[in-house]
Formats: structure tokens, C-alpha cells, sequence
């Protein structure tokens, strides 16, 4: 069983591998951004194979903890692109 | 230009309570799991963050009457307040103590100083992050 999550965990960082060759090639911003939060998946998917490959619950926090901090990230950064300024001050509306 | 965010704001209303849920729990599970004071005052604040983000800053400071340099400075006052308490009874400086106290609820439960300390080092890590956020976002004039 170990040799399965084992190949499992070869597939997503292949995957992460594809999702980094469209950070570096990636033509526009957006598609960037949307390889570097797929990237933030891979990244919990394999913090769940490696807690499962080395027997510990201990990982759990850190996947809640990535999966929240690449949601932030990529809703920060959607609104830099998309308006220029990420915090707004109030006073326009 | 009009902004049309009703999915993110809908969205944002949802997520902000779990951040927060999440964070109180990594704080209370400091103890005999991963998690802790520091990190759970950062999810603390990112949820803070997160509001700051979807919401402008006059909208959150509506429904958040506090200054979150008075949360900093509440937090080191509570760090503080530990450890002189251990020498008003005769200790070292931050000797903890924790004792078994039967609650209702919970049944047998061990309630400790530590957790006083630890409420310190959360509520100073959220007030100093929403503070450098905050700073770094105004306008300079």
C-alpha cells in the first residue's frame, strides 16, 4: 500500500512540475496566478500523502493552514489586477 | 468605476467565521498538538485580513469598534501580567501553574497559567500584524 501512495505522491509533483513550467512560460499575469493557486492544491495534496506515508495526523493544521493562506493570496492578488490597489480606504462609496 | 463583489462578500461572510473558529482552535490545542499563541493570533489576523480585503477600511471599523494597537498592547500586558503574578506569590519570574478542575461540561479539565500567556502572545500578534497591514495600505497625503 505504501508503494501506491508513493507513486501518488510522484504524480502530483509531476503535475506541480507542469504547473510551474506555465508560471515560468504563462503569457499574461492571470495565468500565473491561476498556476500559482493550483500549485497551492498540489501542495495540499501532497502534505496529505506525506502524513499518510509517515503515519502522523500532525500535518492536518498545516493543509487548513495552506489552503486559507492561497485563498487569501489569490483573492489579494485578483484585486491588485484588477483595480491597482489591494486595500480600499472607504471614502469612495 | 462600480464594484460588483456580491460572490466574494457572500463568500468572505462565511470563510471568516471558520478562519476565526480555526484560529481559536490551533490556540487551544497549543498545548499537546501543533498550534500555539503565534500562530493562532496570524490566522486570527488573517481573517482580519481577509475582511480588510473584500471590505474597505471604514466599513470594517464600523463593526469593529477597537483599535488594534490597544489589542497589542492589551496582549503584552497580559504576557506581563503572568509572570508578575507568579512573583506576587513568592515565585520566579513566569513560574506556571496548572491545576485539575472538574467543569461541568468538559468533566475533569487542566486549566494553567499558560493559557493566559499564550492569550497574550496571540491577541500581540494579531493586533501588530492588522497594525503593519493597516499602515503599510494608507495613503500617504
Amino acid at each position: 500500500m505504501n508503494l501506491f501512495y508513493s507513486v501518488c505522491l510522484v504524480l502530483v509533483i509531476l503535475s506541480m512540475l507542469g504547473l510551474l513550467y506555465r508560471v515560468w512560460k504563462g503569457p499574461s499575469v492571470p495565468d500565473r496566478l491561476v498556476a500559482l493557486d493550483a500549485i497551492g492544491v498540489m501542495l495540499i495534496s501532497a502534505i496529505a500523502l506525506l502524513s499518510i506515508l509517515f503515519d502522523t495526523p500532525f500535518f492536518i493544521d498545516a493543509i487548513l493552514l495552506i489552503a486559507i493562506m492561497s485563498f487569501i493570496g489569490t483573492v489579494s492578488f485578483s484585486k491588485f489586477i484588477e483595480r491597482g490597489e489591494i486595500i480600499d480606504s472607504g471614502s469612495d462609496r | 468605476m462600480k464594484k460588483n463583489d456580491v460572490i466574494l462578500q457572500t463568500v468572505t461572510k462565511i470563510v471568516f467565521f471558520i478562519i476565526l473558529t480555526f484560529g481559536v482552535e490551533l490556540f487551544l490545542a497549543g498545548h499537546n498538538s501543533p498550534g500555539g499563541g503565534f500562530i493562532g493570533g496570524l490566522v486570527l489576523s488573517s481573517a482580519f485580513v481577509l475582511l480588510y480585503l473584500v471590505y474597505d477600511i471604514e466599513t470594517v471599523h464600523r463593526g469593529t469598534p477597537f483599535d488594534f494597537k490597544r489589542v497589542a498592547a492589551l496582549g503584552v500586558l497580559l504576557a506581563v501580567g503572568t509572570g508578575m503574578l507568579s512573583i506576587v506569590f513568592g515565585e520566579p519570574f513566569l513560574t506556571q501553574t496548572t491545576w485539575l478542575v472538574d467543569l461541568p461540561v468538559f468533566g475533569e479539565t487542566e486549566l494553567g497559567t499558560m493559557t493566559i500567556f499564550e492569550a497574550g502572545v496571540a491577541l500581540t500578534v494579531l493586533g501588530v500584524v492588522v497594525t503593519i497591514i493597516l499602515g503599510i495600505s494608507e495613503d500617504v497625503e
